[in-house]
């Protein structure tokens, strides 16, 4: 945690990433894994599964970070996600979960 | 209604998809497609002394035909004996499935008998994977995973199946389509326009060709395009062959261990068209001072190349064939005498030192009396080491895909497998696997695959007993200190390959060597050609790790 009171302390942007993705065993960990293995970290993750369950949807809290671009364009390469968009910190789908760890 | 097990189902989606040869290695958990497999007399199935081997005859097999081509493994060792070659296919970008047998469904995640995670060990070596769970998703997953493999960026795709799942009975009606190529993106006229503005206003542009342009097929357009915009051209190692060496307007391999020249030119570009390659660390040195004064154009069909390491000023996604097609009708005919006479004028100074060409017992004298032996058809595979940069820079490649080289990963004992790949494609050539010792005792027992395919494959054997390319590191970066990289015993190659049941000939005793070299190449079926090298023979010019390309040594 201090990772994040550090770098939310420099003033970096937070950033959340809404990714629409397969439903199936192993998906969550093609994406983690794009992350962990450029040393960059994921702050939040959410999952749930959409209506149809044959897809979900994946929230990702990431800090703005010059590679973010990169990151993006990496995670839309994996054939089991079907899209991604990106907002400002503005996005309230961290904020309300912040409820759950008081 | 079409009813049959998982196995039968596989086996017959490989016919399907025009799977005519499969390299690899039974073992429990893969037993139930393996009998599948025995009963179909369209696939030829070859049996691999190794894994790795396997995977490395599939890849040499899609490297020259340019189709996903497939290799078997059994689960556990047999998976993990399969990584390296996953791993050398994804940094190479080489169309291939891999086809895994896994323990049954209801024994995964309980350490069952040779378990290990295959799907999970494998999500970053792949380009994408499967799990399969059902019989019935095979009809889905087996045709992705062609699709996958050969369509955008090609890579590597692994298909795990439980044993149970290839016993189980599936019934369906029809076959699912074979499985094609995707449209490719439809490149961005503006883009494309902009790029050739640029091309047109250049004073003194280089085209960078990488192995992008041999996987789209797209050699002859490029070679066309610096023939029309007056460009001198580079290369990388993966790209080598994509103009023939001779031409007027090629100015070689680029990089590490490129001619000065050309990383002069590269230095003094205001311009830089980049086409399908990626700004890797080996090519381009250190970054940030890479073609300091170019503009760059960058055409990748990996929209996440683009920008990755160097910002282009034009980025375009698409297929190079396409780009280019679109490039021809809008790039001006220039001569560009001055920059071309300029880029001659450094090549004079600062070309390739060749010394002891015709001494083919020397290292370039050996490369050069291979090629002056065989034609543009022979395939030239290497191992990883000082041979293959001797060979990378002295061998005069011609056509595209003539050129087979581990690239992306370095990965010592690829040569062998690779060639053997190569000739089980293309029986009617001559391939030849120059190799080090070191390397070549990586992959070794294929020389039992080889012998018993009985395949046209000639290993040119350079032999410095040692780890060649450690070792001169070890002396021009860590004070001359040489851990580990000197054999203390040599081996006899001769004989091993003797026992192996393949034909040997020494070009150190050989009265005249040029001659037992060109017969040796000449006569149909395998041989081990050895030639002793001086282990002091370094590999120059050398870019020192994390150096720019203009700060070369030797
Ligand atoms: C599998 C693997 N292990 C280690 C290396 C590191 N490495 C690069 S070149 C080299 C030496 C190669 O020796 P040899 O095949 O005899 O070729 P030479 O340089 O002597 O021509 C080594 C150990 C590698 N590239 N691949
Ligand atoms: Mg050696």
């Amino acid at each position: 945690m201090s990772m994040v009171i550090d770098r939310a302390q420099a003033g970096l942007v937070k950033v959340v990433l809404e990714l629409e993705v397969a439903n199936h065993a192993g998906v969550m960990s093609h994406i983690c894994g794009l992350f962990a293995r450029r040393a960059f970290n994921v702050e939040g993750i959410l999952c749930m599964p959409l209506a149809d369950a044959t897809r979900s949807r994946i929230w990702l809290l990431v800090f703005e970070d010059q590679r973010l671009e990169q990151m993006i364009k990496q995670v839309e390469k994996l054939e089991d996600v079907i899209s991604v968009a990106r907002h400002g910190a503005e996005h309230k789908v961290f904020e309300r979960l912040e409820e759950f760890f008081r | 209604m079409m009813q049959m097990t998982g196995a039968e189902l596989i086996v017959r989606l490989l016919e399907r998809q025009g799977i005519e040869t499969v390299c690899g290695i039974p073992g429990g958990a893969i037993l139930p497609f393996y009998d599948a497999l025995g009963q179909c007399d369209t696939i030829h199935h070859v049996l691999a002394r190794h894994e790795q081997g396997g995977g490395f005859m599939a890849q040499g097999m899609a490297r020259v035909s340019g189709k996903p081509e497939v290799c078997l493994a059994s689960s556990g060792p047999g998976a993990t004996n399969l990584v390296t070659a996953i791993a050398d296919a994804k940094l190479d970008s080489i169309p291939m499935v891999a086809i895994t047998g896994q323990v049954p469904l209801g024994m995964i995640g309980t350490d069952a008998f040779q378990e290990v995670d295959t799907y999970g060990m494998t999500i970053p070596l792949t380009k994408h994977n499967f799990l399969v769970r059902d019989a019935a998703e095979l009809l889905e997953v087996i045709p992705e995973a062609f699709r996958i493999a050969m369509s955008g960026r090609p890579g590597p795709v692994l298909v795990d199946v439980p044993k149970d799942v290839q016993c189980q009975m599936v019934s369906f009606e029809d076959y699912p389509p074979v499985a094609v190529r995707d449209i490719p993106p439809v490149p961005e006229l503006a883009a494309i326009e902009r790029a050739a503005e640029m091309i047109n206003a250049a004073e003194q542009p280089v085209l960078y060709l990488g192995g992008g342009v041999i996987h789209s097929g797209a050699s002859h357009l490029a070679v066309t395009l610096a023939e029309q915009g007056g460009l001198p051209t580079t290369m990388t190692l993966m790209a080598l062959g994509a103009m023939p060496i001779d031409h007027p307007l090629s100015i070689g391999m680029l990089g590490m261990h490129g001619a000065r020249y050309t990383n002069y030119v590269l230095e003094e570009a205001d311009l830089l068209i980049c086409v399908g390659a990626r700004f890797d660390d080996r090519a381009i040195g250190k970054a940030a001072q890479f073609c300091p004064k170019a503009k760059i154009i960058h055409v990748d069909i990996d929209p996440s190349e683009l920008d990755k390491i160097k910002t282009a000023h034009v980025g375009i996604t698409g297929d190079v064939t396409q780009v280019i097609e679109a490039l021809l009708p809008r790039v001006q005919v220039k001569l560009r005498k001055r920059w071309l006479s300029h880029v001659a004028g450094l090549k004079d100074r600062f070309g390739l030192a060749m010394p002891n060409l015709e001494n083919p017992r020397s290292h370039y004298g050996l490369v050069q009396a291979v090629a002056d032996a065989l034609d543009d058809e022979a395939v030239i595979a290497t191992d990883v080491g000082q041979h293959q940069m001797w060979v990378a820079q002295a061998y005069p490649f011609r056509r595209p895909r003539q050129w087979l080289t581990s690239g992306g990963l370095g990965t010592m004992g690829f040569g062998l497998p690779a060639a053997i790949g190569a000739a089980l494609a293309e029986p009617a050539r001559t391939v030849v696997c120059f190799t080090g010792d070191g390397s070549l005792k990586m992959n070794i027992q294929e020389m039992a695959t080889l012998a018993e395919e009985d395949l046209n494959v000639k290993i040119v054997l350079m032999n410095n007993n040692s780890l060649g390319l450690v070792y001169q590191q070890q002396n021009l970066f860590y004070g001359k200190r040489t851990v580990a990289s000197k054999y203390k015993r040599a081996v006899n190659f001769l004989k091993v390959a003797e026992g192996f049941g393949l034909d040997a000939v020494d070009l150190d005793t050989a009265e005249n060597p040029a001659a037992t070299l060109a017969e040796a190449l000449k006569r149909p079926g395998s041989c081990l050609i050895h030639c002793s090298i001086d282990r002091d023979e370094f590999v120059y010019p050398m870019v020192p790790p994390g150096a720019a390309n203009t700060e070369m040594i030797g």
